[in-house]
């Protein structure tokens, strides 16, 4: 019987011919990934077993979440975890300045390829598989025993098959893919399995697309979701990869529990209620919902083709005056190119606040949060009851165009309206 | 082992953010995370329950962040069983990690009110409704998840083995 891309990693990795869905098995892991939310308590775990790190190239700890500090005790977090990385040599710590948002960073500098087996104390390291790896989240004691052992159990998930027809139009991005797809199953449509992208739609995809959509595939519930290795993940990892890695191919009779079809060409601009990522609504059915605030960043919609996306909508228009509007760059790359690119002085002169990366309001850690019965767009993964501030604020998840659009309105809107 | 407590009975999508709201992750110290967990949707929760009590939500108890702080937080308010129809990926995996035994039910869930008293015996999974007198029945941890959960946690197991 043949296997899937996510059931060839997983065998693999655990030294096996094949595995099937439901089975338990034990694997060796390429990455393993912490912030500094849950790097402290995993160290916590990882020094009661008393061994040294597994391998201190194949840890990558990234302080994105509170820092730069928001107070004393996120100072103190992130203290904990430098001396962590000094004290083992941690060669992938990345440190406020030449830092950006954990899944931003680990696919631009490389550390994640193609067929590799990553984890990491946060939920969204799915984000990896738009790479054509298996990645997932854990918690923080899974992370403490990685630490020790480069080692983790898994239950090998069955696969839904995501089938792409058309090809993705002007002004849709892979958010409103990912929402539509939410929207479709629920937000535990896909429960402890894998989602894997397939059909002739995917050429349309570019690479920022393709790692929205792969963040969010735990918005349905997914424990991973991936992508097939094509000419534009090949272009991608070019210069950035240099371990060897292996391209993995799903066989012919692979097996799914179900195919779910998704026509590109048909997506229109569309926008998550509160208090879930599947309350998918499109922006043209809603009517006038007033906002006070936009945030354009995470590791959602950070990247470089996200800004590009915000800005040549923001170009020659102003934030309107009832809204705030916070632009935060993935990484430290992300901002250099946009500063190059003129993106940035587009957001400054629209009336956009630009912040260093950081997750910041994503989570409502620091850098916007919402007072009571306010209302946010938001270019990030989750709207749940307080997620961004006072727990009777909301968020609405969107993507970068729809985002850019309601910040110049001052209310939810698609770009068409601006034009 | 069995355990015989009051409900505390919560709907559907419970996710990691009402359980403990990101603004108090910048502790990880249990007593600490207990005294905010569930405020967001439950000011009562914190001050009110008891050693034993027992938590009981709906489908997909425990979705969105992978933060490890949520069933702690339930753990260190003196939960020492969660039941719900079925659990998000993530929290499952942390609760067995840390020793927090959690119980799937399906739609049976729909028949624990808040309030009622439950005897359950994790060895088992039965699940008796002494005010009503339900009996419910989940799965059985497959064995070697089993072998975690008498260790009492992955790190106990992971030291046991070494
Ligand atoms: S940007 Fe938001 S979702 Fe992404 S890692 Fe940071 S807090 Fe999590």
């Amino acid at each position: 019987m043949g296997m899937n891309m996510t059931e060839k990693i997983l065998a693999k990795h655990a030294g096996l011919e094949s595995v099937v869905p439901g089975q338990l098995i034990n694997c060796k892991l390429d990455m393993v990934l912490a912030n500094d939310i849950t790097a402290p308590p995993s160290i916590k775990e990882f020094e009661k077993i008393g061994k040294p790190v597994f391998d201190n190239t194949k840890i990558a700890l990234v302080p994105d979440h509170f820092t730069p500090n928001k107070d004393i005790k996120t100072a103190d977090l992130a203290k904990a975890v430098r001396t962590f990385a000094k004290q083992h040599k941690i060669v992938n710590y990345f440190e406020v300045g030449r830092m950006g948002i954990e899944h931003v960073i680990l696919p631009e500098k490389g550390l994640v390829a193609p067929g590799m087996l990553t984890i990491g104390a946060d939920s969204h390291t799915c984000t990896y598989g738009a790479l054509g790896g298996f990645s997932t989240g854990v918690g923080t004691t899974d992370l403490g025993v990685a630490l020790a052992t480069g080692e983790a159990w898994f239950k090998v998930p069955e696969t839904i098959q995501v089938n792409l027809t058309g090809r993705r139009p002007e002004g849709i991005n892979g958010k409103d893919v990912i929402l539509t797809l939410i929207g479709k199953i629920g937000v535990d449509g896909a429960r402890y399995q894998a989602l894997e992208f397939t059909g002739e739609g995917l050429s349309s995809l570019s690479m920022a697309d393709r790692f929205t959509i792969a963040n969010m595939a735990i918005e349905a519930g997914g424990k991973n979701g991936i992508f097939p290795v094509d000419e534009k993940t090949r272009e991608y990892i070019k210069d950035r990869v240099t371990k060897p890695y292996e391209i993995v191919v799903s066989d012919a009779d692979a097996q799914y529990v179900r195919t779910v079809e998704i026509n590109l060409s048909r997506l229109k601009p569309v926008v998550a209620f509160p208090h879930l990522p599947g309350n998918t609504k499109q922006v043209a059915d809603i009517g006038e919902i007033k906002i006070d605030q936009v945030v354009i960043g995470s590791c959602t919609n950070g990247r470089l083709e996200d800004l590009k996306n915000a800005a040549d909508i923001l170009k020659g228009h102003q934030v309107h005056k009832d809204v705030r509007c916070i632009v935060i760059p993935g990484s430290q790359q992300v901002y250099l190119d946009a500063m190059k690119l003129g993106y940035i002085e587009i957001f400054i002169h629209a009336g956009a606040a630009v912040s260093t990366p950081t997750c910041g309001p994503c989570m409502g850690g620091h850098m916007g949060i919402l007072a009571a019965g306010e209302r946010c767009v938001s270019t990030t993964n989750r709207n749940f009851r307080g997620r961004m501030g006072h727990v009777d604020s909301e968020v609405y998840l969107a993507g970068p165009h729809v985002a850019a659009a309601s910040a110049i309105l001052g209310r939810i809107a698609t770009p068409e309206e601006v034009q | 082992m069995e355990i015989e407590g009051k409900v505390w009975r919560y709907g559907d999508n419970i996710d990691t953010d009402v359980i403990i709201p990101a603004r108090y992750l910048n502790s990880f110290d249990p007593q600490e995370l207990a005294s905010h967990c569930m405020v967001d949707i439950d000011e009562t929760f914190a001050q009110t329950v008891q050693a034993g009590d027992i938590m009981v939500g709906g489908k997909n108890f425990g979705c969105g962040s992978s933060r490890e702080h949520a069933p702690v937080a339930i753990k260190a308010s003196g939960i020492p069983v969660i039941i719900a129809a079925n659990f998000a990926r993530i929290f499952y995996r942390n609760g067995i990690n840390i020793g927090l035994p959690l119980l799937e039910i399906g739609d049976a869930v729909d028949k624990i009110k808040a309030g009622d008293k439950l005897r359950v015996n994790i060895a088992t999974g039965t699940i008796e409704n002494l005010s009503t007198g339900d009996v419910f029945h989940s799965q059985p941890l497959p064995g070697f998840i089993q072998d975690i959960a008498k260790a009492g946690g992955l790190i106990n197991y992971i030291k046991e083995k070494k």
